[in-house]
């Protein structure tokens, strides 16, 4: 329990320190939001008053604060351009990200496991070697490149599914699950090729330990000692491994909404970008930034009940 | 057995570089069109001996394009290993040698910038300094930083207490001498093996920033940003997201192969 809390506070500190950076290196950057929202035939004085009105004529410290204040309360001030409440703007877009997040993590699970499994069951055999081979080739491609391929594919030659034909939840249930199916193969792709990487080899590992061979002169058969006793040891390094791929698969799912014109985060943090919107660009990074330290968070707890050796 | 598959890795990676890097080298002085002329009686023109991968919307050799283009991808990921490793190499040598509260101090911050995908990190110093292929260079550079200098710190942690060092510290070598004349020639199977894979991330961020619009500018064109120009004309002429594709996977397939040689 004290390794939680130890953990809790250590994640409070991180968070804590993303925000000042995040923050600080938006508030310093050159450019005047004012200016840019009245246009450059505004004068002094309505810039002033701007300005004033966005909270911009206060100290850095102040304004840190301020915001510190409200983001805890989960307000993160207003949009520059759309002058729309940040958190609205976001919590309409988040459940449609999220989605797809997880259902790609679903997908990369579902694919790179059992062939992981597999592949490490056979090993040294011509399966093991085919799908070494085109597991190689996957981690090859990036997310947006599958991304294409899966529309020219699926969606131009096989007509699954109409390219940036996407419909909303509240619309069409139906339409929207089966649409975002594509995009989370996309982004599940490549990391279900690490996936199955990384286990195969840490299955290989096992095989020469000693305690593998204990178990097969206890009379186990070779199954029981690849499925009792090794996928378990195996799939430590695993769980490591996903914490660490969500927080890609938010990188991935970005760079696929675009692919696949999907209206979620990542086309709101794009925008945003390109019209230096910084509220809403701030507020987006500590949102990943909570998603990220959170699952490492849970991560590590997951760690430490399955090896109690951890932290210790 | 162990051998022949050694071959066949590096062989088949040699190859697909050979295949990519040559034409991007060559495309630095040479292409065989210009890649912005744009003809319009050539408009998504089909494959043929004159234009052996067709033409564009623009009416544009593409493979004159993926030429320049596949220039500009390398050069920037070059350009971004370079920066990173250099700044990376130095944080992780002073770091891992000296300790001390320096170290503690600039490891909270590198945990906080490990914990961000490199592509956010990227996206974020791109939204801070502007678009175009120097700040993405300087911003992938400065995004990777943390990941080299974690790796050579703890390289310098390993090394420095070896014999070896300590006699050199005997002998009355300096601090910096010992930190670079001795110990980082010891460390550079791990530098050049972590070079490479940073390479191949390089070339994939830098690839996906240009593909969202907010990487490299025209009328400079990298792979990533034809990638994304040949996405809106997938369903008329697939065979220019086909080959830009192609040259950004086997870039990264061919030094992905080696690398694994390497270590």
């Amino acid at each position: 329990m004290k390794y939680v809390w130890k953990k809790i506070l250590s994640c409070i500190i991180t968070l804590f320190i993303v925000s000042l950076l995040v923050f600080v290196a938006f508030a310093i950057i050159p450019g005047d939001p004012a200016l840019s929202k009245l246009g450059t035939n505004a004068t002094e004085a309505s810039l002033a008053a701007m300005r004033q009105q966005m909270g911009l004529d206060k100290p850095i410290w102040e304004r840190y604060l301020n915001w510190l204040w409200g983001a805890i309360r989960g307000d993160f001030g207003t949009s520059y351009s759309y002058s729309m409440s940040v958190a609205s703007m976001i919590l309409d877009k988040l459940p449609i990200t999220l989605t797809l997040m997880i259902f790609s993590m679903c997908i990369m699970i579902l694919i790179g496991v059992p062939l992981g499994v597999y592949a490490s069951y056979k090993e040294g055999t011509a399966i093991d070697r085919v799908i070494q081979i085109i597991n190689q080739i996957n981690m090859a491609v990036p997310p947006f490149f599958s991304g294409i391929l899966i529309t020219l594919l699926f969606g131009v030659t096989l007509k699954f599914f109409t390219p940036g034909g996407f419909v909303s939840i509240s619309k069409n249930p139906v339409g929207f699950f089966t649409y975002m199916f594509y995009p989370a193969l996309a982004v599940a792709l490549p990391k279900s090729a690490m996936i199955l990487n990384l286990l195969y080899s840490s299955l290989n590992g096992e095989k020469k330990k000693d305690y593998v061979r204990t178990a097969y002169s206890r009379g186990n058969t070779s199954n029981a000692v690849f499925f009792g006793h090794m996928l378990k040891n195996a799939s430590i390094p695993t769980i490591t491994f996903l914490g660490m791929a969500l927080a890609d698969m938010i990188a991935g799912s970005i760079i696929i909404e675009q692919v696949f014109g999907i209206p979620g985060l990542g086309r709101i943090l794009l925008t945003s970008i390109q019209n230096r919107d910084y509220p809403v660009v701030v507020a987006i990074i500590m949102l990943i930034a909570v998603i990220v330290i959170g699952v490492n968070f849970l991560v590590d707890v997951l760690y430490k009940l399955v090896d109690p050796r951890v932290g210790n | 057995m162990k051998k022949k598959k050694y071959n066949f890795n590096f062989i088949l990676g040699m190859i697909l570089l050979a295949l990519t890097l040559i034409p991007a080298f060559v495309g630095l002085f040479w292409t065989p069109y210009n890649p912005e002329t744009m003809d319009k009686t050539l408009k998504m023109a089909g494959i043929s001996l004159k234009h052996i991968y067709g033409c564009d919307n623009f009416g544009r050799d593409i493979f004159s394009r993926i030429m320049s283009g596949s220039a500009i991808t390398v050069a920037i990921a070059l350009g971004t290993v370079a920066f990173g490793s250099i700044i990376g190499t130095i944080i992780g040598a002073l770091t891992g040698y000296f300790g001390g509260i320096l170290d503690e101090a600039l490891m909270r911050i590198n945990d906080v910038a490990l914990a961000f995908p490199s592509l956010l990190l990227a996206l974020v110093m791109v939204s801070l300094l502007g678009s175009g292929k120097y700040q993405v260079m300087l911003a992938l550079g400065i995004a990777f930083i943390p990941s080299y200098a974690r790796i050579v710190r703890s390289e310098y942690i390993r090394i420095k207490n070896l014999d070896y060092v300590k006699s050199a510290k005997l002998a009355g070598a300096g601090e910096f001498r010992i930190m670079f004349v001795h110990i980082l020639p010891n460390a550079k199977t791990v530098i050049l093996s972590s070079l490479m894979i940073g390479f191949n991330n390089a070339v994939l961020a830098e690839a996906g920033l240009s593909f969202l619009g907010i990487g490299v500018q025209p009328p400079d064109a990298s792979l990533g940003r034809m990638l994304s120009e040949a996405q809106s004309h997938l369903f008329t002429n697939p065979g220019y997201a086909l080959f830009t594709g192609c040259t950004i996977v086997a870039i990264i397939l061919g030094f992905s192969l080696l690398s694994k040689e390497v270590k």
